[in-house]
C-alpha cells in the first residue's frame, strides 16, 4: 500500500491505543458489571455506598419521645395520632445539638392540607372533618382555638 | 502471487497477535467471581400505594423534598400527587400544582370551579419512581451512570452522570428530572439511604393515612408483600413491559 494511505491508519491506531491507555487511569477500579448483566448493572460500585451515606433528615417520633415524652404521649392518644411530629415541627435532623429549635409550622395552610373541606364522593378526603376556608374565622391561625396535639380538647 | 513458507508463518503470527492484543484491554473473570457478583440479594424493594386512602394533603411531597434536598420552590419533585375529578359529563379534570406540594385546599382545578353536584368521582393518586425490573432509563444511559442495584432500586451516580437527559426522555412515567443544583438527572430512589438503614422512606413515614407503604417482595412474611401477592393490585403502563414495582390498590382506568 502507498504511504499516504498508511499514515492516517497509524494515526488512527495510535489514537485507539492512547484511549485504551488513558482509560486505565481514568476509569475507577470498581467500575464494571456488578448487577445481573451489562445492560442494567454496569456501574461504579462505590456509588451504592455513597447513596447509603446520604444524610437522614426525618428522624421519626421514636427520636422525639426521648425528650418530649409528655407531648408524644398526649398526641399519641389523640385523633391526630397518625400525624408524624415532623410534619408540623419540621425535620429533626441535628436537633437539639446543631439546630436548637425546629421550624414549627403553625400556619392555617398546614391544617388546610387535610381540613379544607372538599366535597368529593368516593374519596377519603370527603370523610375528613373539614371547614370552608372562606367562612371559618378567616384571619386566625387554627391553633388559637384548636390544640393540634389533642384536637378534641376545648381550648376556648 | 507467491508466498514463501517463512513469509506465511511471519504473517500468521503477526496477524494473530494483532487480533488478540486489543482483547487484553478487557478483563476476564472466573465463573466463581461472576457468581459472587450477581449474588442473589435477600431484598427486592417494592411499593404499595392505596389510592383509596390518599386525601391529597401533599405532606409526602413536602417530606420528600426536605429529605432528599430537592430545591423546595423549583418545579421538580421526586414524588408527586395527582388529583383526578371525573364529572358527570364524562370529562376528566387532572391537576398537580407544584406536584401537590402544598396539598389540595380548594375545589378549583386549573382556574375552573367544579360544582360538587356535577362530580361522579374524585380521587388522589400519588406517583413516584416505579423501580422497574426492566428500567428503560438504565438501558439508554450512554455512560453507565444509572443502574439497578441488587435489591431492585435504580440509582444515579451523580459523579458519573453527564446530564445528557436521555434517561429523562426514556422513562415512560416521567419520574426523572434534571436536578437544578447538581446538574445531573435525578429521581426517587425509595430513600435508599433510609431503607438500607431499616427506616421507612420519608414519604411513607410522613403519610398519616397509610396510603404509601414499602415492601420487601423477597420476604414472604412482610405484611405489605402479603397484600401485593394476595390482593388485586395494578401497575401503571403495564404495556411498556418495564415491569414496574410500584403497585396500586384501587387504581382507576382514568389514571395514566
Amino acid at each position: 500500500m502507498k504511504w499516504h494511505v498508511l499514515r492516517p491508519l497509524w494515526v488512527a491506531i495510535g489514537l485507539i491505543g492512547a484511549i485504551l491507555v488513558a482509560r486505565v487511569f481514568i476509569v475507577p477500579d470498581d467500575f464494571g458489571v456488578h448487577g445481573r448483566n451489562f445492560t442494567y448493572g454496569f456501574y461504579r460500585l462505590s456509588n451504592v455506598q455513597e447513596w447509603k451515606d446520604f444524610p437522614v433528615k426525618y428522624q421519626g417520633r421514636e427520636a422525639c419521645v426521648e425528650c418530649h415524652e409528655e407531648n408524644v404521649h398526649v398526641h399519641g392518644a389523640s385523633t391526630h395520632a397518625t400525624v408524624e411530629c415532623e410534619n408540623c415541627h419540621g425535620p429533626g435532623v441535628d436537633h437539639p445539638d446543631g439546630v436548637e429549635s425546629l421550624p414549627l409550622d403553625t400556619t392555617r395552610e398546614l391544617c388546610l392540607r387535610c381540613h379544607a373541606y372538599l366535597e368529593y364522593p368516593s374519596s377519603a378526603r370527603g370523610d375528613l372533618l373539614g371547614i370552608e376556608d372562606r367562612r371559618h374565622r378567616r384571619r386566625n391561625e387554627c391553633i388559637k382555638c384548636h390544640n393540634p396535639h389533642d384536637p378534641k380538647e376545648d381550648m376556648r | 502471487m507467491t508466498c514463501s513458507r517463512r513469509d506465511f508463518l511471519k504473517d500468521a503470527v503477526g496477524g494473530t497477535l494483532a487480533s488478540v492484543m486489543p482483547l487484553s484491554a478487557f478483563t476476564f473473570i472466573s465463573s466463581a467471581e461472576a457468581k459472587a457478583a450477581i449474588a442473589e440479594s435477600k431484598v427486592r424493594w417494592a411499593f404499595l400505594v392505596d389510592t383509596n386512602k390518599c386525601v391529597g394533603c401533599g405532606l409526602c411531597v413536602k417530606a420528600c423534598k426536605n429529605e432528599n434536598e430537592i430545591p423546595y420552590d423549583a418545579e421538580v419533585t421526586r414524588t408527586w400527587v395527582e388529583r383526578y375529578v371525573i364529572t358527570k359529563d364524562g370529562k376528566t379534570h387532572i391537576d398537580s400544582p407544584m406536584g401537590g406540594r402544598d396539598g389540595y385546599t380548594s375545589m378549583e382545578i386549573d382556574g375552573q370551579e367544579i360544582d360538587p353536584d356535577n362530580i361522579d368521582k374524585a380521587f388522589f393518586v400519588p406517583k413516584l419512581c416505579n423501580q422497574c425490573d426492566n428500567p428503560a432509563c438504565v438501558q439508554v444511559c450512554p455512560v453507565g451512570a444509572t443502574y439497578q442495584t441488587n435489591d431492585g432500586v435504580v440509582l444515579i451516580d451523580r459523579n458519573w452522570c453527564i446530564g445528557c437527559g436521555y434517561c429523562i426522555m426514556a422513562c415512560p412515567y416521567g419520574v426523572r428530572f434534571f436536578h437544578p443544583v447538581h446538574k445531573v438527572a435525578d429521581k426517587c430512589n425509595f430513600c435508599y439511604h433510609r431503607i438500607s438503614k431499616g427506616m421507612e422512606p420519608a414519604c411513607v413515614e410522613c403519610c398519616s393515612f397509610g396510603a404509601r407503604r414499602l415492601a420487601n417482595l423477597k420476604d414472604p412474611d412482610d405484611p405489605v408483600t402479603k397484600i401485593i401477592t394476595t390482593e388485586r393490585v395494578a401497575v401503571l403502563k403495564d404495556e411498556y413491559g418495564t415491569k414496574p414495582h410500584v403497585f396500586y390498590l384501587g387504581l382507576d382506568a382514568n389514571v395514566r
